[in-house]
């Protein structure tokens, strides 16, 4: 009964007529920037978050605009996956499996929607799922000390490492990358600098967001040069839109099923939603047989892990608000969103800022069913976005996130970083080290570092203390385990391979 | 031709040893906790020592590098970015905006024309967009010529 008290107090805090607004405003931008080739989730809300700090949004306002945002990109990601076959991130990738061969034979507007009723299903579900457990969680994680936390800390890099990447060794140097950028500036507790070089900018450490827009957006400009931006759009047309209620009503068990498995996989902190979307669709795949036409153009294969990949973000919020450690890129981003606004995530956020949680659960909810309301009348407006050349988008993009750092800072050396970043995200995606471990490692550094110093005050330096309960002890025995397990499983669980554009061709 | 992953393996082993040698310059205050500033930072080094060790003794299959021309156009790009950095503050808003998203859009599709229109929409259109829009403080042109 508490739990549906605190819900009325978020819908209380969320549902005004100008934050329904900034929903409707935060769902059609997310959607266009998720359809956009090329953009995803993470970097979709990592370029908006500079700007909706410099129009002077209070918290839950920003929380409303910046989930619309988020939700509305998750939903535009289908978009491309399906009809261009360019997936927008990671977990989008499971959806081009199924979604492109059916648009191919000329289902496209179906795969739309089951894709969509999908997504809905599966979010709205999570959120449910997330009512009922974070509270839980949050209790649980009172008991939680600096050793604890430190443990804690070291699995979401393990579980992101281990089963996010393909190459262990890559993934633990781009965390140390993270860890070791998040050193720079005055130490927290003795006050004096370090790793500054002498330099003033640097007093104050890197700024999170100056690195996320850096490594997302700005290293995405030198990979479309490279390319030439061949991988843009080619002509697309839909045919009417029409409800397929028979899919809708065949697959629905499907979406019930991934939902939960792709909940579950969100949970798990580090493990986020390409795991959802992944095991979703492998779940869905052996649970329909020969009965399947997966690969080729089986609804269920659009459904599943579009539902899956949309409880898994649901899920991952629970770590990331009850813990303060998120899961997958893109809760990295509204982790560091939640921090810009002076938030800190953890158990102490239910008690003390009630109403920014539930009014965030509220726009969850809210900005879900206007994404549904808005996604239906608007398909065919939101395909058109796919037409956008990228000798236009890139430079857009680039000039959106520049203004943006820009506004929020004011300096031209954070710009200067920033391109800095581009450019590391760039070699870091051709030499297949993944960039979201360095992103975790600069937002949660100090954390970490804290929590290990406390441990050792508590304990006046005996590191054994680390391992002295048995909370600890779980966490890092899960830790070694997230971390070396995927060695042995990366035979079992294959991804399979993206459709060949070409060969689907005829 | 040596793998990219050696190389990237001992940049990744000399930057840990630079982090450790940084982790020892740092001042040790007379009022510290047990740890200090410096332990984790040595930590961090020695994780990444070993992954880069890791890295060197096991590299991946060569990833595909771009030609000679698209490193250029990429380098070319890279300038831009720094000089509209360096710009953005004395020379306003629209002429950088206009010169430097002209210029990224040519390094990506080689057409004068489409290009130097992208320049020129997007400065001015992001301009109304952020001043009159959102109501950022951005400064249009450059501050010598209009005080």
């Amino acid at each position: 009964m508490e739990t549906l008290a605190n819900l009325y107090l978020g819908f209380g805090v969320a549902l005004t007529p100008y934050t329904l607004f900034l929903a409707v405003v935060g769902c059609f931008l997310g959607t266009v920037i998720g359809a956009l080739p090329g953009l995803g989730p993470a970097n979709g809300v990592a370029i908006l978050i500079p700007l909706a700090f410099s129009l002077g949004l209070d918290a839950t306002q920003a929380l409303v605009l910046m989930t619309s945002v988020y939700y509305g990109t998750m939903y535009g990601g289908r978009i491309s996956s399906i009809l261009l076959n360019i997936p927008g991130d990671e977990p989008a990738m499971m959806t081009t499996l199924d979604g492109f061969p059916m648009a191919r034979h000329g289902r496209a507007a179906d795969a739309l929607m089951i894709s969509g009723a999908a997504s809905f299903v599966g979010s709205f579900l999570a959120i449910i799922g997330l009512v009922i457990m974070a509270p839980l969680l949050a209790s649980i994680a009172y008991m939680f000390g600096p050793a604890e936390y430190f443990a804690l800390y070291l699995l979401a890099f393990c579980t992101l490492g281990g089963v996010a990447s393909k190459n262990q060794a890559k993934a633990a140097v781009a965390a140390c990358i993270g860890l070791g950028i998040a050193m720079i500036g005055l130490d927290n507790s003795t006050g004096l600098p370090r790793y500054t070089g002498g330099n003033l900018h640097l007093m104050d450490g890197v700024n999170f967001l100056v690195a996320i827009v850096g490594l997302f957006a700005v290293s995405e400009v030198f990979v479309f040069i490279e390319s030439h931006g061949s991988k843009s759009a080619i002509g697309v047309t839909i045919g009417r839109m029409m409800i397929p209620w028979r899919d809708l009503r065949a697959t629905f068990p499907t979406m019930l099923r991934s939902t939960g498995i792709g909940f579950v996989a969100g949970v798990l902190p580090g493990a986020g939603a390409s795991l959802g979307s992944f095991m979703a669709y492998m779940a869905e795949k052996s649970w329909a047989g020969k009965s399947g036409r997966f690969g080729k153009g089986d609804p269920r294969g659009v459904a599943a892990p579009e539902a899956g990949n949309n409880a898994a973000a649901g899920g991952a919020m629970v770590p990331m608000l009850t813990l303060g450690v998120p899961g997958s890129g893109t809760t990295a981003v509204m982790l560091a969103l939640l921090m810009t606004l002076n938030i800190t995530p953890g158990p102490l956020l239910f008690k003390e800022h009630a109403d920014i949680v539930w009014g965030l659960i509220a726009s969850m909810f809210i900005a879900n069913i206007v994404l549904v309301v808005l996604n239906v009348p608007m398909v065919k407006l939101f395909v058109k976005v796919l037409l956008v050349p990228a000798w236009v988008l890139m430079p857009l993009v680039t000039m959106v996130s520049f203004v943006g750092i820009y506004s929020l800072t004011g300096s031209y050396f954070d710009l200067l970083l920033m391109t800095g970043f581009g450019v590391l995200g760039y070699f870091m995606r051709k030499l297949d080290v993944p960039t979201v471990p360095i992103i975790l490692g600069i937002l949660l550094g100090s954390f970490m570092e804290d929590a290990l110093r406390r441990a050792m005050v508590i304990s006046n330096g005996e590191w054994s203390y680390l391992f002295s309960s048995p909370i600890a002890i779980g966490l890092w025995i899960a830790a070694v385990g997230g971390f070396v397990a995927p060695l042995f499983l990366r035979g079992v669980l294959k991804k399979p391979p993206l459709p060949d554009t070409e060969a689907l061709e005829d | 031709m040596i793998n990219s992953d050696r190389i990237f393996g001992l940049v990744v082993v000399l930057g840990a040893l630079a982090f450790f040698a940084g982790a020892l310059q740092i001042q040790i205050s007379f009022l510290s906790d047990p740890l200090g500033p410096r332990v984790f930072p040595i930590l961090i080094a020695a994780a990444a020592l070993l992954c880069g060790l890791t890295i060197l003794w096991k590299p991946d299959a060569e990833p595909e590098w771009p030609g000679l021309r698209n490193w250029l156009a990429m380098a070319v790009a890279l300038v831009v970015l720094v000089a509209y950095a360096y710009a953005l503050a004395p020379l306003g808003f629209i002429v950088p905006t206009a010169l430097a998203a002209g210029v990224i859009s040519y390094q990506i599709s080689p057409r004068a024309g489409p290009a130097a229109l992208t320049g020129a929409c997007l400065s001015g259109g992001l301009f109304v967009v952020f001043k009159y829009g959102l109501g950022l403080g951005l400064v249009a042109w450059p501050k010598a010529l209009f005080g």
